[in-house]
C-alpha cells in the first residue's frame, strides 16, 4: 500500500486545471465531433459561448452564489466508520454529493449549462436522462430560470424510475418516453439529438454526462470538478494528508470525472473508477464499457464503448438505470489508456450488497449508481489493508431506488425482513437489520422532507 | 473525374437533374433490399445510396428508423454492403455507400476502402463524420480512389461551406433542412439558398462539384421542384415506406419512374 505523506495543506499546490482536451475537443485519439453537419455551428457557438462565460466575473459569481444557496454546497464530507470494518480495516469517507438538492451531483453541471442557455438568447432546453437525475436536475433548473423543458427518457427507464418522472413533471417538464431501440439512456440521447438538430435556433441540448461531442466532455468536467475541488481542500483540512484513492461510479462517468480531476497531477492518489458489470461481464449482460468493450464511435465522440462486429452498440445491462449506458466519456478512456486511472467492474449483486450495508450501518441509503463505488471501496479496502484513507464519492441518494432495491431484497411483503442476497456475506454487520416496517416508513419520510 | 461525378454531370448534359435513391440494406431482407435496388435502378434512379444498418442511426426520421432497426437485429453487415454494391453495378447505376461511421470504423477504414473499390463501390457518404474527424477516410479514400461525399446544412458557415467542399469529391450532399430524414408536405426555401451557397463556395474553391438536395423529397412534384435548382435529387424515406408498406420491387420501380419524370421537369413550381 502506498500512503501519502502528511503535510500541512499550505505546502501543496492547487489543482491544477487539465490539459487536456485539445483546441478540438480531443483526449488523445478520444472525444472530438462526430456529428452531422448540421449540428456544428450550434455546438461552436456553445463553445465560444462557455468559454467566455468561464471567465467572467459576473458569471463566475452567480454560479458560485447558486451553488452555495441553492445547491447547498459544499456538500460535506462524512466518515464512515461501521461500514468501513466492511473495507478491510480501511478507513472511507464519503463526498456527499447525495445531500445536493435535487438529490445527485446532477445540478452541479445543469445550472452551469442553464446559465449559458440564458446567456446565448435560447428559451428551451432539451435534456436526455437514464435513472431521471439529471433529468430532475435539468427540470429543476428550468423552472428555477424560466426555461421551457423536455426530457427524453427511455421507456424502460420511465418504468424503473417512475418517482423521478413524476418529479420532472411536477416541476413543470415535459417528459418523453423513448420507445425506440433498448428503450434505455442510449436511445433517449439518439431522440435527443434528433429534437435539438429539428430545433436548435431556439434550443440549448443540456447534455448529462461528460460525453457526446466537444464540448461537452469538458464543459461538463468543469461544472463538476467542484467536487473534486472541494473534497481535496476538505481533505487536506480535516486529514493534512490525501486519500490513497478516490472512487466513484462510471456510466457515462461525469461524477466520476468530477471528483477525480482535482486529483489527477496527485500521483500518488489512486483513482477508481467502478463500472456497472451487471449479471458479470463475462455474461455478456453488463454495462462495463472499459473493462468489457472497445474503442469505437458513439453519440458524437470516439471513446470506449460496448460494440459487435458490425460494429452496432450492443444494449447494456445494470441494475441501475444510471449507469445502464453502452458507452463512456472520452476522457476516462483517455485517463484508461494512459494508466491515470483503473476501471473495474462491480456486479449487480455485489453493488446491492454495499447498498445495504450502508443502509443498515451508516443510515444513508445511496442511490443504487453510488452503491457500485461503494462496492469498489469494500473490495479495494480489503486489497490494501488497514490504515488506507478512501475518499469515495456518493453522487446521489436512493430514494428513487426504493422499489428497486425492494423487489431485489424481497421486501414487498410485511413479513419478518429477509436479510437478502446483500447481507448474506461473511461479514454480517454489527447491528441487527431493521424491520421491514421501519425501512418503508423512513422511505417515505425521507422522500417527503 | 470521378464515376459519381460523371454521371450527375451526364445527367446536367441532358438538361435534368440526377436521381439519386437510398436504400438500406437488409430491409426486408438481404436479397429483398438487393432486388428493391435493382428494382430502383430499372425505373431510373442514376445512383443508389447503400445504407449501411446502424443502431444509433441519429440523423434519421422513424421511417428509416424502423427499417434499419430490422437489418441491424438480422445481424446485417459490411459484407452484405458489398454485395448490393456489386448488384447496383451490375443494374447500371452508380454504387455510393451511405454509412454512419462507427460501422466504416469497426470493419476497417483501409479495409472498407479496398473492398468497396473493389466491389465496383464509388465511394461513401458520411453523415456523421465531419471532414475535421476525417483524416483516416482522406487518406483511404485517396488511397483506393473513393469519393467521398460530405453534407452541409443551412446552419453551415461560409467558412465551413468552403472547407467541406474542399474535402469532397463526387458531390456535396445538401441536407435541405435542419432536421432529420423524413418526408415532409414542402421542401423549403432554406434548400434553395443553401445550394446557392455552396455553389458560391464551390466556385471559391475553384472546383465544378455538382450540389444534391436531400431530406424530404418524396414524389415527382417535389423532385421537380428541387431539380429546378440542384444538381441531383436525393430520395430515401419515400422508397423505405414503399417498402414499409408492403409494396416491394414494383413499387420501389413506380416510385423511380415518377420521380425520374420529375427530375427532368425541372418545373421549379412549388405547391
Amino acid at each position: 500500500m502506498t500512503t501519502s505523506p502528511v503535510r500541512p495543506p499550505e505546502s501543496r499546490p492547487a489543482p491544477a486545471a487539465p490539459t487536456w482536451p485539445d483546441a478540438t475537443g480531443h483526449f488523445g485519439v478520444f472525444g472530438g465531433r462526430f456529428v452531422p453537419e448540421a449540428l456544428i455551428a450550434a455546438l461552436d457557438e456553445l463553445t465560444e459561448a462557455y468559454e467566455a462565460m468561464k471567465v467572467d466575473p459576473a458569471f463566475l459569481e452567480e454560479f458560485a452564489a447558486l451553488q452555495r444557496d441553492y445547491t447547498g454546497r459544499p456538500s460535506p464530507i462524512t466518515e464512515v466508520s461501521r461500514f468501513a470494518e466492511h473495507c478491510g480495516g480501511a478507513r472511507v469517507l464519503l463526498k456527499r454529493e447525495d445531500l445536493n438538492h435535487t438529490g445527485s451531483h446532477k445540478i452541479n453541471n445543469v445550472l452551469g449549462q442553464a446559465l449559458l442557455t440564458k446567456r446565448i438568447g435560447k428559451s428551451r432546453v432539451i435534456a436526455e436522462t437514464g435513472a431521471g437525475q439529471h433529468g430532475v436536475a435539468t427540470a429543476t433548473a428550468a423552472a428555477l430560470m424560466g426555461l421551457s423543458c423536455t426530457v427524453y427518457m427511455g421507456e424502460e427507464d420511465t418504468r424503473r424510475q417512475a418517482l423521478n418522472v413524476a418529479r420532472m413533471r411536477l416541476l413543470g417538464a415535459e417528459v418523453i418516453p423513448v420507445t425506440t431501440g433498448s428503450r434505455t439512456l442510449k436511445d433517449a440521447i439518439n431522440e435527443a439529438f434528433r429534437d435539438w438538430v429539428t430545433n436548435v435556433e431556439t434550443t440549448n441540448y443540456v447534455f448529462g454526462t461528460v460525453a457526446g461531442p466537444h464540448p461537452f466532455p469538458a464543459m461538463v468536467r468543469d461544472f463538476q470538478r467542484v467536487i473534486g475541488d472541494e473534497a481535496r481542500a476538505q481533505l487536506l483540512e480535516r486529514e493534512g494528508r490525501l486519500p490513497d484513492a478516490v472512487l466513484a461510479c462510471v456510466g457515462g462517468g461525469s461524477n466520476a470525472i468530477g471528483i477525480f480531476t482535482a486529483f489527477v497531477p496527485d500521483e500518488g492518489v489512486r483513482l477508481v473508477g467502478l463500472e456497472a458489470a451487471g449479471d458479470g461481464v463475462e455474461t455478456g449482460r453488463h454495462a462495463a464499457t472499459i473493462t468489457g468493450g472497445s474503442p469505437g464511435v458513439l453519440h458524437g465522440a470516439r471513446s470506449y464503448l460496448l460494440q459487435d462486429d458490425n460494429g452496432q452498440t450492443i444494449e447494456s445491462h445494470s441494475i441501475s438505470a444510471g449507469l445502464d449506458y453502452p458507452g463512456v466519456g472520452p476522457e476516462h478512456s483517455y485517463l484508461h489508456d494512459i494508466g491515470r486511472a483503473e476501471y473495474r467492474p462491480v456486479t449487480d449483486a455485489e453493488a446491492m450488497e454495499a447498498f445495504a450495508l450502508l443502509c443498515r450501518t451508516e443510515g444513508i441509503i445511496p442511490a443504487i449508481e453510488s452503491a457500485h463505488a461503494l462496492a469498489g471501496a469494500m473490495r479495494l479496502g480489503r486489497e490494501v489493508g488497514p490504515d488506507a484513507l478512501l475518499l469515495v464519492n456518493l453522487s446521489g441518494r436512493g430514494d428513487k431506488d426504493v422499489e428497486t432495491a425492494s423487489t431485489w431484497f424481497g421486501l414487498g411483503d410485511r413479513e419478518e425482513v429477509d436479510p437478502g442476497p446483500g447481507l448474506d456475506t461473511d461479514q454480517q454487520p454489527t447491528e441487527g437489520a431493521v424491520s421491514n416496517d421501519e425501512a418503508v416508513a423512513g422511505q417515505d419520510a425521507g422522500e417527503q422532507a | 473525374m470521378s464515376a459519381l461525378q460523371q454521371r450527375i454531370s451526364a445527367a446536367r448534359a441532358e438538361g435534368r437533374a440526377a436521381l439519386i435513391a437510398y436504400l438500406p440494406v437488409g430491409y426486408p431482407d438481404v436479397d429483398a433490399s438487393i432486388a428493391a435496388m435493382v428494382a430502383a435502378v430499372e425505373g431510373g434512379a442514376d445512383v443508389v445510396e447503400i445504407g449501411v444498418p446502424y443502431s444509433d442511426p441519429g440523423m434519421d426520421g422513424p421511417v428509416i428508423q424502423e427499417a434499419v432497426d430490422v437489418a441491424v437485429r438480422a445481424g446485417v453487415g459490411m459484407r452484405d454492403v458489398l454485395r448490393a454494391a456489386e448488384a447496383v453495378a451490375a443494374a447500371g447505376a452508380v454504387p455510393v455507400v451511405m454509412s454512419y461511421w462507427n460501422p466504416v470504423e469497426r470493419y476497417g477504414v483501409d479495409r472498407f476502402a479496398a473492398d468497396l473499390a473493389a466491389a465496383g463501390g464509388a465511394g461513401a457518404i458520411t453523415p456523421d463524420l465531419i471532414p475535421d474527424e476525417a483524416g483516416a477516410w482522406i487518406a483511404a479514400s485517396d488511397a483506393a480512389g473513393l469519393d467521398r461525399v460530405f453534407l452541409v446544412a443551412p446552419s453551415s458557415t461560409p467558412a465551413r461551406l468552403r472547407s467541406t467542399v474542399a474535402a469532397s469529391r463526387g458531390f456535396v450532399y445538401a441536407a435541405s433542412t435542419m432536421g432529420v430524414t423524413g418526408t415532409r408536405a414542402t421542401v423549403g426555401d432554406a434548400a434553395e439558398s443553401l445550394v446557392a451557397r455552396t455553389r458560391q463556395a464551390i466556385a471559391d474553391v475553384g472546383t465544378d462539384l455538382p450540389v444534391c438536395v436531400g431530406l424530404g423529397v418524396s414524389d415527382g412534384e417535389q423532385a421537380a421542384e428541387v431539380a429546378g435548382f440542384a444538381d441531383g435529387v436525393i430520395v430515401g424515406s419515400a422508397y423505405v415506406r414503399t417498402l414499409l408498406e408492403g409494396r416491394g420491387p414494383d413499387g420501389v420501380r413506380g416510385l423511380s419512374e415518377d420521380l425520374a419524370r420529375g427530375v427532368r421537369q425541372r418545373a421549379g413550381a412549388p405547391a
